[in-house]
């Protein structure tokens, strides 16, 4: 049964409260993201429901929604999705062969996810870090001036994390 | 001359009190003794335009806001920052987020919002945290809540994180999706200063246009404009990136050089390796791209200056504009194909979907540029984008549209030469870069050989 902790249900109530009365909508780009956090990392079907049940939305209106942004995952995602910039910028400053890096180190291809299920690697559109770049986005953090170590490194440190 | 960033190094500043120490919220009591029309005009006199990109000028956009009676009116401050290259809002609100606050505060009772946000990009997560700090700290100190300092004006901010869109940017996407639904912009008219959140008078001003807001309050707007150059006044943020030994986020007075912006050690540094400087997007990802003999003089052989004017100089026949500032360096050794293919594949991506020169359009050219730039192109695939960009500009509901024709009708005009040189050397084009060509900067002549 899909239920949100008491804790992420009054986080609900606190993003509705800063809306008029009747302008709940405006809380769903909000709570799907609560939702993805405490979900498992991507918006199942029963989940969007669930959303739209607490917002008195119609399913469609949360499924055309989520549809459209990139940050809502609408399959299954590993552990840690590596989201690696691959706009102009960092382009500029190597990100294909950070890119090639990592698909090599990991065995898999963009947009894929590990056999032990830890790690998704996920191109990414210009994430506003174009001054410190090649960059990738890790969770709610940036990963800066990327090199082959530092990818060696945070992958460590990351499967280091999981057996914990 | 620094009026945002002046502080942004303080130990502690990004907390109140710091922020406080260091004249914080001084605009906020002298705003409120004066009436909210007098703070539009100050706004007025400054000569302040939008520095999102369109740069249009911020006192007016504030006047044309309808004030129909018993409607509430809101102001919405854009930090959907997602332009390529373009990195500055993200600097000052993760620095000196007050800054920002208080601009908001300052504006919200301007224009009369009781009820304001900040739309953010969802991906600068961190920075919500930073901003609802803060937001909560002027709070408790009471420059937020009810009857702020005794004036009788109630202000709440809120955050409000996106989810990954760039056309969430655009003024109207942006209020449908702080609606709770999809970016898909608003035909205009109406303005959002008539039928904008809510179908209520809004006002949206980007980030750094508010926080300039508070310098304006404190100085008055006639001493602001008298920064900078013509109409290009007050100081402006740029976010510089790509091949420069110093990247990072300048606050420049318009009055400097393009050539002193990047050479010099106080901005860019310079080219990295001694390389040699090739070509320049100054503005972020959308406007044209200018080869490096036109980026430092213009077409009349003036220097150009990093202003709104002088970058637009030669409209996009020779010049570029200063966009949102961010300002994207190529070195002698990148190839223009193969980042204007980039480019192509990011406003594909983003394209909403919601007109069909945009939704189809953007694919096209990204896919001939595929095949330019991995050996497969025609020369009649050069003329086919050619046309295609044309018809994709002017033809859509929102400027996503324009933003994506732009970048690659300019690098063909300028790159036209290194397009046919793809085409003509398939299998060498696979392994070696155009190189310099023509438009090589004649002033710098690399250091080593």
């Amino acid at each position: 049964m899909i239920q949100f902790s008491e804790e992420k249900l009054n986080k609900v109530k606190e993003i509705i409260a800063r809306y008029p009365e009747g302008k709940q909508k405006s809380a769903l780009i909000p709570v799907l993201h609560v939702a993805q956090e405490e979900f498992g990392g991507w918006l199942d079907v029963p989940v969007m429901d669930y959303v739209a049940e607490l917002l008195s939305l119609k399913p469609i209106e949360v499924y055309e929604v989520a549809t459209f942004y990139t940050m809502f995952n609408m399959k299954p995602v590993g552990k840690y999705v590596l989201e690696v910039c691959q706009t102009g910028p960092c382009m500029l400053n190597g990100s294909d062969d950070i890119i090639n890096y990592i698909k090599e180190k990991l065995s898999i291809q963009v947009g894929e996810t590990t056999a032990d299920g830890l790690f998704t690697l996920k191109p990414a559109e210009c994430l506003g870090a174009c001054g410190y770049a090649p960059m990738m986005q890790l969770g709610k953090t940036f990963r800066e001036f990327l090199t082959k170590e530092k990818i060696d490194q945070i992958i460590d440190e990351l499967r280091a994390a999981a057996k914990n | 001359m620094k009026l945002l960033l002046e502080h942004a190094h303080v130990e502690g500043i990004r907390y109140y009190d710091a922020y406080r120490k260091h004249g914080g919220y001084r605009s906020v009591e002298k705003a409120l003794k004066m009436s909210p029309d007098e703070i539009t005009e100050e706004v007025k006199k400054s000569g302040l335009r939008g520095r999102g990109g369109a740069g249009f000028p911020t006192g007016m956009k504030w006047s044309f806001l309808a004030k129909p009676e018993g409607v509430p009116r809101h102001l919405v401050c854009n930090a959907d920052e997602s332009e390529p290259g373009t990195f500055k809002d993200r600097y000052l609100m993760e620095f000196i987020p007050h800054l920002l606050v208080e601009g908001l505060i300052v504006s919200s009772y301007a224009l009369g919002s009781n009820l304001t946000f900040i739309y953010i990009r969802g991906e600068y997560a961190w920075i919500v945290d930073i901003l609802e700090q803060a937001i909560a700290e002027a709070k408790s100190n009471g420059w937020l809540g009810k009857n702020i300092a005794g004036s009788g004006f109630d202000c709440e901010i809120y955050v409000q994180r996106g989810a990954g869109a760039y056309i969430c940017g655009e003024e109207t996407a942006l209020l449908e999706s702080l609606e709770g639904k999809r970016g898909n912009p608003r035909i205009k008219p109406p303005f959002p200063a008539v039928k904008g959140l809510w179908g209520r008078p809004t006002v949206v001003n980007n980030v750094e246009t508010l926080a300039a807001v508070v310098p304006i309050i404190n100085m008055g707007g006639e001493e602001y404009a008298k920064i900078g150059v013509g109409r290009s006044t007050g100081t402006k943020l740029m976010s510089a990136c790509g091949n420069i030994n110093k990247p990072g986020v300048y606050e420049i007075d318009m009055t400097i050089s393009v050539e002193e912006f990047i050479f010099s050690d106080q901005y860019c540094g310079g080219i990295p390796k001694g390389k040699r400087l090739k070509a320049c997007i100054p503005g972020g990802s959308s406007v044209p791209i200018l080869p490096a003999n036109l980026l430092l003089k213009t077409a009349k052989g003036e220097t150009r200056y990093m202003n709104y004017e002088s970058l637009s100089d030669g409209g996009f026949q020779t010049g570029s504009m200063l966009g949102s500032g961010g300002f994207i360096v190529f070195d002698e050794d990148q190839c223009v194909v193969r980042h204007t293919m980039s480019l192509a594949h990011f406003y594909m991506h983003e394209s909403c979907g919601q007109c069909s020169p945009c939704r189809e359009g953007t694919g096209w050219m990204y896919r001939i540029l595929k095949n330019i730039e991995y050996g497969k192109g025609k020369m009649s695939d050069i003329e086919l984008l050619w046309d295609i960009q044309g018809k994709i500009e002017g033809n859509t509901i929102c400027p996503l549209g324009d933003a994506a024709a732009w970048p690659v009708a300019a690098a063909i005009r300028h790159f036209r030469d290194e397009f046919e040189w793809h085409v003509l050397n398939p299998e060498e084009s696979q392994t070696r870069n155009y190189g310099l060509a023509h438009y090589a900067d004649p002033v710098y002549v690399p250091a080593v050989s």
